[in-house]
This record gives C-alpha cells, structure tokens and sequence, in this order.
C-alpha cells in the first residue's frame, strides 16, 4: 500500500483540523498573554502596553524575542535532564488536547471514541512538568510550589473527573463530538449548573490561575517552580499556562455551552450551506474567548487560597458535592428512561 | 538540622560569625509546636526568607524551620538597612536632622518631622502658634491615610489581589500630590519647623485638600464592600496571626498591632499633643487580636482621620502666625531676612547654631505614627545639637511581636501576617 492511498480526504481533513487547531492553539497564547495585560490594564485603571505594533499587538511577539536572546541559566546542584525536559511536558500536554475538541460541523481532528477520557489523562499530565521542574531545580522555593502543583491536581482531578462524568451521563457516550450533537437544542449549563460550576473551579485550579495560583505564588514562593527558570524555558512553562487558559476554555465551551452550536439552533437557523463552518467556528472561538476573558477578569480581582483551605474545599466541599451531582442526574435520567 | 552542619554546608561569605549564631538562635529557639524529633521522612526542613525576598517589606529576614508548610519555629534578623541615624543626630543641629527622619519611616514623612519637632519643642519649651499646630494635625492625618493605604494594597498585593496595590496608590498618588501643594515635595516633605511649620498653606492647596476628602470617602467605602464580604480574603485573615493582649503589652507593640487586641492604645489621646484633644475622634479597638481585626482597625482608622481633617479644615479658616515670633526659638520669616540686617544675623544663627535646650534637661515625647508610638528620647547639653537621641521606633518594637505570632503559622500565611504587622524596615533598622 502506498503512501499516497493512505491520505483519504477524511485523513487530510483530520490533518488540516489538527494543523489549523495547534497553531491557533500556540498563537492563542501569545494572544491571551496580550489581552491578560490588557485586561489587567483596563482592571487596574492603566493603559497597558500599546507601544510594540498598533494598539500593541506585537507585545507578545517583542516578550518571546527577549526571552529567547536572554541567558539560560540552569542550577549548579540541579538535575539538567530534567530541568529540560521538565518545561517541554506542560506545552506537548496542551498541544494534544486539540486533537479531539471539534471546532465546527465534522471540524475535528480524530473522532475519539473515549475522546472524553483522552482529554482528562492529557490535561492532567502537563502536572509532571510542573512537579518535574520543582524537584530538578534544587531550590526549596521550587521544591514546595512542585509539592503545592501535586497535590492541588490530584485533589481537583476528582470533583472535575466527576463533573465530566455527569456530563457523560447526559450526553450518553464518550465521544467528544457526541457530547457537543447532544447539546444542539439545549446546552448541558441549563440542565446541569452544579456540574459547570464545578468543573469552572477545577479548571481553574488546573490552569493554577487564581484563586488557585499558589503553586506559582509570587509573594512567598517568589515564582514557584518556575523560580530557577529563565530564558525560553520559563518561556515554555509561560507559554503553556496560557494555553491551559485557552484549552480550559474550550473544555468548558465543549461540555457546558454547546460547542459550536447556537442556542436552540436546530429549530431557527437556516441552512445556510458552507458558510455554516465559518459560523461554527466563529461561534465556538467567541465562546472560547469569553471564558477565557473570565479567567483573566478573575485573576485580577481576587485574592488567593492558602494551601489547607484550598484541600478543605477540594475535598469536603466539590468532591461531595459532585458526588450528588452526579447521582443526582444518574437517578433523573433512570426514572425518565 | 544542627546549626553545626548547616555551616558546613553553606559556607556563608558574609559574615560568617553572625550567621552561624543565628542559625543557633533558631535551633535553640522554643518549639512551639511539639514534634518528634526522630523525623524519618527528615520532613523538616530550613527555609530562609529574605533579606531579598518580594514579600519581606524591605530587608527583614525571616528564617523559618518548616514541617511541610507549617512554620515550627521562626527567627528575625534584621539590621540590614541600618544607617546610624541615632549617632548622626549628634552631630547636627535639631533642624538640621529633621530631613533624615523622613528617612525612617518613609511612607509617612510628616508623622516623623512632627515628632522630632515637637520633642524638641517640648525640651526647649516653645510654644507654638494654634495655626501651626492644626496644619502640622492636617500633615499627619494625611501622612496616615496614605501609610494606611500602602499597607491595605500591599497586604492584598500579598495574598493574591494584585489589582488592589494599584487602586490604592492611585489614592496615594492623590495624596503625595496634596503633599506637593503643602510642602513642596511630595515624598520627604520636611515641612515641619522647630517652632511652627516652614510655610502657611496656599488657598489651591486647601482646596485640594477639602476636594481630596470630599472624594475619598467613597472609594474607602468601595473596597469596604468588595473586601468585608470577600470569602477569600476573610478566611485568610480570620484567627491567623492571633497575638493576646499581654503578650503584646509585654512585647511593647504599639499602634493597630495593639489596637486589634483590645487596648486602647493611642498617644493622640492617651497624652494629647498638638491640638488633639480639642477634636472629636474614636480609637477603634477589636478584641481578636488576629489579621484580620487589624484590618479592621486600620480601615476604621482611615474614617477616624477623614473625621479630624474635616474638624482640622474648619479650624484653619483662622488666619493667624505660622512660627513661634522669637528669634531664638525659630527661624524668622523670609520677608525678615530679606529686608533686614537683624532678620538675616537670626537666620544664620539659627543655621549655624540652632535651638540651644537648657543644658542637663531630658525628655521623653512620643506621638501616634502610622504604625504605633513613636518617640523621641533627647538629652541636652546645652549646645544646638542633642547630646543623645534616642528613637523609639514602632516598627521596631512590633517586629518584636511578628516573630512570635509566625511561629504555627502556614507559610503562605508570613506574607499575609508581615502585611499585617507593617513593619517598615527604615524605622526598625534606624
């Protein structure tokens, strides 16, 4: 079998979608990067950069410059293996999300049977680098925001795996493209509120923005894990934070809001053709946009937790809850069968 | 880990002697907390936070002995931004030393010139004009409000709420500017004078200052709401940092760090100076004694001070003299020494000699800054400069107490309870 009989349009298509999807994936970091100092900005009553390029859209591209021209330094006592490797996890992690999420009408890059799985083990993976990175940087401040990163994943990786699962539940498979078709007529946020205010907190914990931001808390931890980083590997570390913002955005706007899919679209909207996949896309990236704004409105308006208040109300407090969230729906959905 | 091996390890350049004794001040330390001390897991670990860390206000230096996150035992040191000012004061006259105690507690200057003025006043015997007295009140309310504001947006900026370190400076920003309309500068202001204050204030800058008031209120009632409900920062505050009164009496803090315990505490009333006792104010006490009730206080304090500069405001619509009219006492108005020979001998008497105090006389005066009582102990010898002066600095006695209230505490929760605290490093290391 040749090569060239392997590239059916469903695999180029498949290739274009991934293409497209992680380079809007990397560009979407430098974007939010750009617009969390604006916003900022706008939050703290300045006017944030506007200097490089109009309006200062270039900002991003002058950061990613001067960190690549500046100077690595890597740690005398630290583990130089690991310390590059460990910036590389978080960013490669962020990357393979897209594969699965579609972005419009048959726009997804691999139709995952357990596409819901496969998104919950990769987005808890990126946590090795940040652990990885604390421990091979041989730094006591490093050390303790890798501990912090461990645990607050571990204890977040709970109530938001059991928020999914309800959305599973509703949806009534595990493909990822299932559960957006499923949301056409009502989005899963109307029928399932306790789930997406579960699942909102724990992807921000798992994008360690604040509240949940004390594995990098500047003000005891100076930096976190990333402390002992500098030049493009803070840049990657940096760069995948950023990327969580934006992939825990979709994950939201994919389980909870319906995807690509207008509100009740089925029963208003017209057939309007090709142009439908410029729609769906328009549609799925504002509502990405939007959430991706809340993250940024949130980080700079609220203080953070400290690290046993943020165990206490992972444990006792969304665990539980998410529990009877999910035997909630489970028992609903029984009776209605 | 002994203090012995941590030696061996580190190898500390800088004076070496000093850091081995430290680390043997810690291990002798008082464990408040009781562990076993054979830890198999060795989940003990030593963390030194400072002098150059972005959360220790300055230069302090925290050593802390951690078991996970908790703190075990911690220890201060500081000194690292000592200056001497103690010993320069003996070589310079009353006035000319005024400029340095802007210096020391630098986020509010004219608490300090007024301070060292009126400790001098007081062992000279001057008596200084009503007019003076309420614009130096005004100064120091407004150098209150705006060290109040720098420690709420910093303690915020500490916990996590970054945005709130730029809302209250754009007020601060407000205030230096009235400060700038008063004084001349906006920073070190040196406005005060031995014998009165350097200059009346303009009409622009009384106007500036009724807008300012009129305005600030509501901004102070904005973060009230935003903050008094916030869980966040509730829980944060809530029960951490908690110090009881006695221990605090007998530590000798001062100003809201004693407030929050229940001791009404305040020099502006417990020994009025100035005009303090012909105003109408409250001292705002919480009985918890924790970071939280320090916030209150402060936030409280902040009304407090809106309430006497609108009292102060109706007083200086008084004209009247800004200095003491004796040339021994004060330097003699501009238009004097420009137009008279009599006038310029007297400023240059005043420049080269200065207030000569009675030979042998000794006092103690203090006043309410910002952050506690601060005093001045001076001795006299006759001559234009002191023969010893002492300062009581607040900062210093309360960072007496921070070490106590760390030990137990979360080590997220130094930051939060060092913002508490407000020590400012200028003062304590002097």
């Amino acid at each position: 079998m040749g090569l060239l009989e392997l590239l059916t349009p469903a695999l180029l298509t498949s290739l274009a979608v991934i293409g497209g999807g992680a380079f809007f994936l990397l560009n979407s970091a430098a974007l939010a990067v750009y617009a969390e100092r604006r916003v900022a900005a706008f939050i703290q009553n300045r006017v944030g950069p506007n200097r490089v390029g109009p309006m200062g859209l270039l900002q991003p591209i002058a950061d990613v410059l001067k960190l690549i021209l500046k100077e690595d330094v890597v740690p005398a006592q630290g583990n130089k293996v690991v310390h590059a490797i460990a910036p590389m996890i978080p960013v490669i992690t962020a990357l393979m999300t897209v594969a699965v999420i579609p972005f419009g009408d048959g726009l997804v890059g691999a139709n995952l049977n357990v596409g819901v799985l496969y998104l919950l083990a990769i987005t808890s993976l990126g946590v090795y680098g940040v652990t990885l990175a604390g421990w091979a940087s041989n730094s006591k401040y490093a050390l303790l925001g890798g501990l912090r990163a461990a645990a607050q994943m571990l204890s977040y990786e709970l109530p938001m795996g059991m928020a999914v699962a309800s959305v599973v539940l509703l949806a009534g498979s595990l493909s990822v493209v299932e559960v957006v078709n499923a949301q056409r007529d009502l989005w899963f946020v109307f029928v399932n509120p306790i789930g997406f205010l579960i699942f909102f907190i724990a992807a921000l914990a798992e994008a360690n923005r604040t509240p949940f931001d004390l594995v990098e808390a500047e003000q005891e931890l100076v930096g976190g894990y990333h402390t002992e980083y500098s030049s493009m590997k803070f840049g990657m570390f940096f760069l995948a934070e950023y990327m969580h913002v934006t992939i825990g955005s979709m994950l939201i706007t994919t389980f909870f809001f319906g995807g690509y899919h207008l509100p009740f679209s089925s029963h208003w909207l017209p057939d309007i053709g090709n142009w439908k996949i410029l729609l769906d896309i328009t549609v799925f990236l504002g509502k990405t946009c939007f959430f991706a704004f809340s993250y940024i409105w949130i980080r700079w308006t609220i203080p953070r937790f400290k690290y046993d208040q943020l165990m206490r109300l992972g444990w006792s407090r969304l665990l539980p809850l998410s529990i009877v969230n999910f035997m909630v729906i489970a028992i609903v959905l029984w009776m209605m069968r | 880990m002994k203090p012995d091996i941590l030696h061996e390890k580190l190898k500390p350049a800088f004076q070496p002697e000093h850091q081995y004794a430290f680390y043997k001040a810690l291990e002798d330390k008082h464990t408040t907390i009781e562990v076993d001390d054979n830890d198999p897991l060795s989940t003990r670990m030593i963390l030194n936070m400072g002098p150059q860390h972005p959360a220790t206000h300055g230069v302090l230096r925290v050593l802390t002995e951690l078991k996970g996150e908790r703190i075990l035992k911690c220890k201060l040191d500081i000194g690292y931004l000592h200056r001497g000012v103690e010993k320069i004061a003996e070589n310079k006259t009353y006035q000319e030393f005024m400029p340095y105690t802007d210096r020391m507690d630098y986020l509010s200057p004219y608490s300090n010139n007024v301070a060292l003025c009126t400790a001098v006043e007081k062992l000279a015997g001057i008596e200084i004009p009503d007019r003076a007295a309420w614009i130096r009140m005004l100064g120091c309310e407004l150098a209150r409000i705006s060290a109040h504001l720098l420690w709420l947006g910093t303690m915020l900026m500490d916990s996590g709420a970054i945005s709130f370190f730029i809302w209250t400076f754009r007020e601060r920003e407000k205030i230096y500017s009235l400060f700038d309309e008063i004084a001349g500068h906006r920073f070190t202001v040196s406005h005060a004078r031995i014998g009165g204050v350097a200059a009346d204030l303009t009409p622009e800058a009384l106007a500036a200052v009724r807008k300012f008031i009129s305005e600030f209120p509501n901004e102070v009632a904005e973060w009230k709401t935003f903050l008094n409900k916030n869980r966040i920062f509730l829980d944060r505050n809530a029960g951490i940092g908690t110090i009881g009164y006695e221990d605090a009496i007998a530590l000798g803090m001062s100003g809201a760090n004693i407030r929050a315990t229940g001791i009404a505490y305040d020099m502006r009333t417990f020994a009025p100076y100035l005009k303090y006792d012909e105003v109408e104010f409250m001292v705002p006490t919480r009985l918890e004694g924790d970071n939280l009730a320090r916030y209150y206080v402060r936030m409280e304090e902040i009304e407090q001070s809106i309430r006497i500069i609108n009292q102060v405001l109706e007083k200086l619509n008084v004209p009247g003299p800004i200095r003491v009219d004796n040339a021994k006492k004060s330097y003699p108005s501009k238009d004097e020494v420009y137009y008279s020979m009599e006038g310029l001998i007297h400023d240059f008497m005043m420049t080269d000699t200065g207030v000569c105090p009675p030979p042998g006389r000794e006092i103690y005066h203090a006043i309410e800054a910002p952050k506690g009582e601060l005093g001045y102990y001076i001795q006299s010898d006759g001559t234009g400069h002191p023969w010893r002066l002492k300062i009581k600095s607040p900062s210093f006695s309360n960072l007496q107490g921070l070490e106590k209230i760390l030990d137990g505490c979360m080590l997220a929760d130094t930051v939060v309870v060092i913002g508490g605290v407000d020590p400012v490093m200028g003062e304590a290391d002097k």
